[in-house]
């Protein structure tokens, strides 16, 4: 079988200097996404253990093999855990949550966690979607904007454009700064029209990291384009997979004119982070 | 005298040779693939040869689609809107509405007795809407490009799909697959979701009757079914549906070189 590009790596954690045992509250967020799925285990509020894997066909099964994965090496046992809140494109499906929450509210919420609370705007640049969400120092959800009709600007064009240049899709970013000049870039919006418009810079003899560097500022410019309508207020926090590309991160810094900031923890678990902290709330509320 | 219309399109050359813009003598059509100019004379002198004609014997080339620009023998150029309406009209006099569906774009317009254009609305962004985005469906399905449209035909279930975008819609088909549907629901539900965004734009600019289709899509059996129940109206298929914007460019062709 042909490599495939787009495959990025699972992996698990588990924090090397926090214990549950001693937490009042162990809660469990699971963000099931049209992609990727994260099970994230927070002990009184703090990061303690989580998994990310991709997503299968089946929602309640990629969810079960995420708490399984999270809980591995661990002493945790799932029967400890006091409360589970389901989030992303999945939440609905997830057999063990007590209840579902929007991957909205979710991933501002983490943001908070992650960031801090002066992060006023989150984008969530996720497999099949994106969202630029506004939010007050608590992460609660001011609006947002939304697109999950066109995968223009979500990381499944990403995705596609890994396999068509046969490049690692967690090498992109890096990669695509490796060129002379930066090259205009790719004019069609729609994936499909923009990899045949790809194909056709190859063929003109482009080299693959320009042609790379042209669909990273293409994709910048369409989530840039989505900010401008719903308007940046500092601080501006990325979370979801491409937050880890800085093809385009660093692209759309320069296109905004400000930076992004530093998370604490992996951005793509950020959903699943406030999925578990949304947990614990509903548990200390007395709600759970 | 003999005219050309060359019509340049996202995937694939047509050329179609024209006496005293009345007769069609030949038609012939090539791959773009990575040389258009190449791909473009290769075209050009199939026709040529089909008909028994030299170069010298073409009085005039009219270039449309969406490479006209850089059309190699064309003295001017039309729209493909244009060109769509002039070559359906001359097939079928009594066409007033015409859709138009290529590789890379979807376009439907509104004409008068002339072939002259009314109104228009076209979709050249998105793949949903196009050619392209059944050849996506039938990779995600295994099956080969013709041989969509019949399968869809065996179907009489109705499954809906969420994915308008081409590319959410082949992960879409492949997670249908992994839930045992068939292959002919699933080719189904694709020509469903292609024709309802031609309908759409179809009903943007209204539509009268005859309907008329054109462009490589018009081939598929399915997709044309699917429309004629949308519209509820009688959908008419052109004969070589692919080539009706060369035919409409070759009979400019023909009207600015003086064929009266």
């Amino acid at each position: 079988m042909a490599e495939e590009y787009w495959r990025w790596k699972e992996y698990r954690w588990t924090s090397p200097d926090l214990s549950w045992k001693g937490a009042r509250v162990v809660t469990c967020g699971v963000d099931v996404g049209s992609v990727s799925t994260q099970v994230v285990i927070m002990a009184d509020g703090q990061l303690y253990a989580y998994s990310n894997m991709r997503t299968g066909s089946s929602s309640p099964e990629s969810a079960e093999n995420g708490l399984k994965w999270a809980l591995e090496g661990t002493d945790l046992t799932r029967d400890k855990i006091n409360y589970t809140v389901g989030t992303g494109y999945g939440r609905v499906n997830v057999p063990f949550a007590n209840r579902a929450v929007t991957e909205i509210a979710c991933h501002a919420r983490g943001a908070n966690f992650m960031y801090g609370p002066t992060v006023r705007t989150v984008l969530d640049m996720g497999g099949q979607d994106c969202k630029a969400i506004r939010c007050d120092e608590k992460g609660k959800v001011m609006s947002f904007l939304m697109n999950d009709k066109c995968a223009a600007g979500t990381g499944r064009g990403m995705e596609v454009f890994a396999d068509l240049l046969q490049v690692s899709i967690e090498k992109v970013g890096e990669l695509s700064f490796q060129v002379d000049q930066e090259p205009p870039p790719v004019s069609s919006t729609c994936v499909v029209f923009a990899k045949s418009e790809a194909s056709g810079l190859l063929r003109a003899g482009w080299p693959k990291n320009k042609v790379l560097a042209a669909y990273c500022s293409a994709m910048a410019h369409r989530i840039f384009t989505l900010l401008e309508r719903i308007g940046v207020e500092k601080d501006f926090a990325i979370t979801g997979g491409i937050a880890k590309n800085i093809g385009v991160v660093k692209r759309l810094e320069k296109e905004l004119g400000l930076t992004v900031a530093t998370p604490k923890a992996d951005p793509q678990i950020a959903g699943g982070v406030g999925a578990a902290l949304f947990a614990k709330t509903l548990v200390e509320k007395g709600k759970a | 005298m003999i005219t050309a219309g060359i019509d340049m399109g996202a995937k694939t050359i047509k050329v179609v040779l024209l006496e005293d813009g009345k007769k069609i003598r030949a038609r012939a059509m090539e791959f773009c693939g990575t040389d258009t100019k190449t791909a473009t004379e290769k075209a050009f002198n199939a026709a040529l040869f089909q008909a028994g004609l030299k170069m010298a014997d073409v009085k005039h080339v009219t270039a449309t689609g969406a490479g006209r620009a850089g059309a190699p023998f064309a003295k001017d150029v039309v729209t493909e809107v244009g060109a769509g309406a002039r070559g359906a009209v001359f097939l079928h006099p009594a066409a007033r509405t015409v859709i138009d569906v290529g590789a890379e774009e979807g376009k439907s317009l509104r004409c008068d007795a002339t072939g002259r254009v009314i109104d228009f609305a076209v979709n050249e962004k998105c793949a949903a809407g196009a050619g392209s985005f059944m050849e996506s469906m039938a990779r995600a399905l295994e099956v080969k490009l013709e041989e969509l449209g019949p399968l869809a035909l065996k179907s009489n279930n109705t499954i809906p799909m969420n994915a308008q975008c081409a590319v959410f819609a082949e992960s879409e088909v492949v997670t249908l697959v992994h839930q045992k549907h068939s292959k002919e629901d699933i080719a189904k539900a694709v020509h469903d979701a292609i024709a309802d965004r031609i309908t759409s734009m179809v009903r943007k600019v209204g539509f009268e009757p005859d309907v008329v289709l054109i462009g490589g899509v018009s081939k598929n059996p399915a997709f044309v079914e699917t429309m004629r129940r949308n519209l509820q109206a009688d959908v008419k298929v052109l004969d070589n549906p692919e080539y009706v914007g060369a035919l409409g460019a070759a009979l400019v062709a023909a009207e600015n070189a003086g064929v009266k």
